[in-house]
């Protein structure tokens, strides 16, 4: 091996590790014990934050990444991979979290965006991004910036998952239409929703994204989680809804099944019995329009 | 090779990348299925443990009672990343159990974290040319035993290794599109 010649950022590494979090659940924390309960209730990666959405909802004001002494006491705590979020655009919090030495980052719009014109240039960092999409063309110039995995962001901090129903019913439809186009037609469908034509054509004769595809924003419950995976997530995100819940050790346990088992209703049945109250959840079509989370970023 | 069934455990990670992998590397000639319990095994002539993340895999070995099938498991087994965590006789961190199927001491995320994630060319023994390997928060091999040959090694430590029927890797083939490593491990089951 010659040590020159070792590659490192390579968009194979970034969509390989991706990869890895497959048939996985990816748990909110803000702490090293919370960081402790998801790993050893099998969550493939944490997610280090300042709040859970819910609690970003509640105080208002301009969420930011979080403090780096807080992302640091998780880094130390657990085995598994551990995300961070920033804010959509700010390229700078992206490589203080890179920095710190983070696993991958999620530009995220449960932040308040610091760039209302241009979201990061993702290829150029060495770890691995995940971004946030609510239709195949969202996800499509988030794949072309440089992202690595997509989630349909639904609605952050609900524990209502209509939405993130709604994002994965979109996405999925609109590649089971574009997989019978021909070129000409693919050309005028990427213009059509602002997508890159490679990247149009490329998901069309994969028959899917080609990278991995989360689904996040309102998963409350082990039924909402292997709704998300029948519906063809490949893993998902779960926020406020393992440490909203009256009992969070239970509640991670029991959706870590789920999504291995979603197929299999006896199992979820089980897992589900006696795991106390979810998180208690939002009305989504309550919000008014800037509480809507998943606005931000286009 | 003809007529041979390949099982890929199929509790979490890149199990889709090794179905295809195999697919492709038996060509036809044999079968891939995905093993989610015990009773998935039987038939099986081989199992491959693909990369994820090791915590997660293991526990779900354990809550589906598919530890002991593993073990009694008389195929070959072909372990990447994760994979080669589990299989190990030693692991340095207590969060994981060990099958103890090859007899290697590993060590989790050797290189660091995930931008420390590379990809190089190795020499591996077997192999006419250099093998394009990817290493994702990869494992390595501090010792091997006796009855293990090293295949590849690396200045920070051992990453592919063969005992009998079985292969362990800290890298993912099934990644790289270079199926010969597949081969090697089909020819000798």
């Amino acid at each position: 091996m010659k040590l020159e010649e070792l590659r490192y950022g390579t968009e194979l590494l970034k969509r390989g590790f991706a990869s890895m979090q497959k048939g996985g659940v990816i748990m909110d924390v803000v702490n090293a014990e919370q960081a402790r309960i998801a790993e050893s209730a099998g969550a493939v990666a944490v997610m280090a934050l300042e709040r859970v959405p819910a609690d970003i909802r509640k105080a208002g004001g301009v969420a930011r990444m979080a403090d780096p002494e807080r992302v640091i006491e998780i880094i130390d705590a657990v085995s598994i991979p551990v995300m961070g979020k920033v804010r959509i655009g700010h390229y700078v919090e992206a490589q203080v979290l890179e920095a710190l030495g983070v696993d991958m980052i999620d530009e995220s719009e449960v932040l308040t965006p610091a760039d209302e014109q241009y979201h990061v240039e993702k290829s150029r960092f060495t770890v691995p991004f995940v971004c946030g999409a609510r239709n195949l063309g969202e996800a499509l110039r988030r794949i072309n910036e440089g992202a690595a995995m997509i989630r349909t962001k639904g609605e952050a901090g609900t524990g209502n998952v209509v939405e993130a129903v709604r994002h994965m019913h979109a996405i999925m439809g609109e590649i089971r239409e574009i997989a019978g186009m021909d070129e000409q037609e693919l050309r005028a469908r990427a213009r059509a929703i602002e997508a890159p034509y490679e990247v149009l054509a490329e998901t069309a004769r994969m028959g899917r994204l080609p990278v991995v595809n989360f689904s996040a924003g309102g998963i409350a419950t082990p039924c909402d989680a292997a709704l998300m995976m029948q519906m063809g997530a490949d893993g998902v995100f779960v926020g406020s809804g393992i440490f909203k819940s009256s009992n969070p050790d239970k509640m991670a346990r029991a959706v870590v099944e789920a999504v291995h088992h979603y197929t299999d209703a006896k199992v979820i049945a089980e897992v589900s019995r006696g795991i106390g109250d979810p998180m208690k959840g939002l009305d989504v079509h309550e919000l008014k329009g800037e509480e809507r989370l998943q606005e931000r970023g286009w | 090779m003809a007529g041979k069934k390949v099982g890929v455990l199929a509790l979490q990670g890149d199990v889709s990348e090794h179905v295809n992998a195999f697919s492709t590397a038996l060509g036809g000639g044999g079968e891939v299925v995905e093993v989610r319990s015990a009773a998935d095994l039987a038939g099986c002539d081989a199992l491959a443990i693909p990369g994820g993340e090791s915590t997660t895999i293991a526990r779900l070995i354990a809550e589906k009672g598919m530890r002991d099938a593993i073990l009694s498991f008389e195929g070959g087994i072909f372990a990447t990343c994760a994979g080669m965590v589990l299989v190990a006789s030693t692991i340095d961190d207590a969060r994981v159990e060990p099958l103890g199927i090859v007899d290697i001491a590993v060590e989790r995320n050797a290189f660091g974290r995930q931008r420390d994630s590379f990809e190089a060319d190795i020499e591996v023994t077997g192999l006419a040319s250099p093998f394009h390997a990817v290493f994702i928060r990869a494992p390595i091999a501090a010792a091997a035993g006796p009855g293990v040959e090293v295949l590849a090694e690396i200045p920070r430590g051992i990453v592919a290794v063969r005992q009998g029927k079985h292969i362990a890797l800290s890298f993912h083939p099934e990644l790289s599109g270079d199926l010969r490593l597949h081969r090697l491990f089909l020819e000798r089951l």
